[in-house]
């Protein structure tokens, strides 16, 4: 039972990854591109580990993928406010 | 055989990384070239993983991906902005090349086709798992390093030590960034202790599981890094007396260990029986640090600014 919940989780978590590099190779600009990516990456991967957590079935190993999951979101929200930003930058001198 | 997902996720991999290279070698654009080294040397550490080789993998994900990645982009950033396209070689050098890496890669398959197929000879790999329980370690790979050929380990580091005071001879080191905005500055400090701790936790369970000298400093000069990024000056790094002492202390812990072995009635580098775990910590220790200033320093890219005061006072003296 759990290992089918874990399966639609990482299901659900590849539609999301899916939508975040069409979203990357699709959209106009680097902010709307950052917007798919952040968000599909985020949620993609929390849906990842979420359903590798519950195939694991262990403790430790679910709070080891927790902590890969939260140090991802926080670098990778960083990143995108820098490279949204330095876009912004480089608008404005052109 | 068999043919499971596996091997479809292999053989992607495989052509993944072949299309990488080629892209980051073909185009004129340098700055997208280091990007798509940087995409090629994570997808490495991949496929390393994928041959069970996790030391390999946590190496290349730290040195090749990150650390020289980091690196290369600090020295486009150092050329005219103008000068940031490859030139382009001469057509006959370029066949010449192309030829010379196929003949490379046809010698490296017969190789490997030589090494799997013939039986002849004791396998290296079968007398160092055989020798396992005598090494002091339970990781082959840091048995290996650390202890079977500490000798070539040895001259690894020094081979470092004398790339470092290379790097310390070009003069004085890069400006430092400026201050970052809040949002980088909370990420510096709050990854740069967790690198740390993570380094540290490497070096420990490199006795018994994947992790080991190298890879805990390439961690600790990822710290380094990240602080350089949020704005560090050379003053905050260690008294420059200490720096090189930390610089040398890899080779010194490995020299000392050796020839304490010689007063035993032992050969230099081998271990008296049931000190090699403690000696090979200790020396892991101390190359951990040696490794991680090397590799800072060497993206500083020159001397630290204390390091010139420091010569030319003891000229006076």
């Amino acid at each position: 039972m759990t290992e089918l919940l874990g399966s639609l989780f990482i299901l659900a978590s590849l539609a999301f990854f899916a939508a975040g590099s069409i979203g990357l190779l699709r959209l106009p600009d680097v902010h709307a591109r950052l917007h798919a990516l952040t968000k599909a990456d985020n949620l993609g991967l929390g849906l990842l580990v979420a359903g590798a957590c519950l195939i694991g079935g262990h403790l430790l190993l679910a709070l080891k993928l927790l902590l890969v999951w939260l140090l991802v979101m926080f670098a990778s929200a960083i990143a995108a406010n820098l490279i949204a930003r330095h876009a912004m930058k480089d608008g404005e001198e052109s | 055989m068999e043919i499971t997902l596996w091997h479809l996720l292999d053989s992607l991999l495989a052509i993944l990384l072949l299309g990488l290279a080629w892209s980051a070698l073909s185009g004129t654009d340098l700055k997208r070239g280091v990007v798509l080294f940087m995409a090629f040397g994570l997808l490495l550490s991949l496929i390393w993983a994928r041959l069970r080789a996790p030391d390999l993998a946590l190496a290349e994900a730290a040195i090749g991906a990150g650390l020289s990645g980091a690196l290369l982009l600090l020295a486009l950033r150092d050329r005219e902005k103008s000068e940031n396209k490859a030139g382009q070689p001469m057509s006959l050098l370029r066949l010449a090349t192309v030829l010379l890496m196929l003949l490379l890669a046809a010698s490296f398959a017969l190789a490997y086709v030589t090494a799997v197929t013939s039986n002849t000879g004791g396998r290296l790999a079968g007398l160092a798992f055989g020798n396992l329980e005598q090494s002091g370690v339970s990781n082959p790979v840091t048995a290996v390093l650390l202890n079977f050929r500490a000798y070539d380990t040895l001259l690894e580091l020094a081979v470092l030590l004398a790339a470092t005071l290379g790097i310390l001879a070009l003069g004085s080191e890069r400006r430092p960034f400026r201050r970052p905005g809040v949002l980088l500055g909370a990420l510096v400090t709050w990854i740069s202790p967790l690198l740390v701790i993570v380094a540290g936790y490497l070096l420990w369970t490199g006795a018994h599981a994947p992790g080991g000298a190298f890879q805990a400093g390439a961690l600790l000069a990822a710290a380094i890094v990240m602080l350089r990024l949020g704005g560090m000056t050379s003053e905050q790094l260690p008294h420059p007396l200490l720096q090189g002492w930390l610089l040398a202390s890899g080779i010194a812990a490995f020299m000392l260990a050796g020839y304490l072995a010689t007063f035993h009635d032992l050969a230099f580098l081998q271990y008296p029986a049931g000190w090699a775990g403690l000696l090979i910590l200790l020396i892991e220790s101390a190359a951990m640090l040696s490794i991680a200033l090397s590799l800072g320093l060497a993206y500083l890219g020159g001397s630290p600014s204390g390091w010139d005061e420091r010569s030319s006072r003891g000229k006076r003296s």
